[in-house]
């Protein structure tokens, strides 16, 4: 029976392999006919959505591969506010509010706050959070 | 209500498979994943507590890809291999998912 799921990734790229494992987890959920509610990137997850994100050509871009996916399967994809700011991940709104010379969330997610990861908790059949 | 626990740290660095393993109720399964796979070695440090959760009937699963990964050959008898399509359903058939990091 489809269900409809929260994932919460709190890996960064590099450093640990939890984004990895969620990524490959939301593709088996689509794969199965499951349904994303929503991605909530949180704590070191944030640094999924920025897209100066350069590793060498011959590796797995992951943040690319986010981008993607969320665009290939219109999921919403949320960033935590509160997170990314502290680690300078911002887009052109918090870019002119904080006078910064420069933004780099990719266009595939969006800025908000935790109140988006508990409304789809709320709405959803499972939550997922995959800790770094 | 049963529980799919997931631990993704090795048991040889860190004490989150013992807890989880302490606080596993009857009808919940344990899958192991990333350095977590470390956990279904034979020479895991919670070896004991693992075979005594199987004698007892709990399942215990191990990403495949995570083992072969870090090269596991001795695994503990009775731990299953399963897939992220195995992870997926395992989510939804257990009822809530708790993750040990």
């Amino acid at each position: 029976m489809p269900m409809k799921y929260t994932v919460v990734v709190m890996g960064a790229p590099e450093g640990s392999q939890s984004s990895r494992t969620a990524l490959a987890f939301c593709h088996a959920l689509v794969d199965q006919n499951h349904t994303l509610e929503r991605i909530f990137f949180y704590a070191d997850g944030v640094h999924n959505a920025s897209m100066l994100v350069t590793p060498p050509q011959d590796e797995q871009n992951l943040p690319a591969d986010w981008s993607n996916f969320i665009q290939q399967y219109d999921v919403d994809a949320v960033v935590c506010i509160a997170a990314a700011l502290r680690r300078g991940i911002m887009d052109t709104d918090e870019q002119s509010r904080y006078q910064k010379s420069a933004a780099n969330l990719s266009a595939a997610f969006s800025l908000s706050g935790l109140g988006q990861l508990i409304a789809a908790t709320a709405s959803s059949d499972r939550t997922i959070t995959f800790g770094a | 209500m049963s529980t799919l626990h997931t631990v993704n740290k090795s048991p040889f660095q860190d004490n989150s498979l013992a807890s989880c393993l302490q606080l596993c109720s009857v009808g919940d399964s344990v899958l192991l994943i990333e350095d977590g796979a470390y956990g279904a070695s034979q020479s895991s440090p919670c070896a004991k507590e693992l075979i005594s959760l199987l004698n007892e009937g709990t399942r215990i699963y191990v990403l495949e890809n995570d083992v072969r990964a870090r090269g596991l050959q001795l695994l503990l008898d009775g731990i299953e291999l399963t897939d992220y399509q195995g992870f997926v359903q395992l989510s939804s058939t257990h009822r809530c998912i708790q993750s040990w990091y």
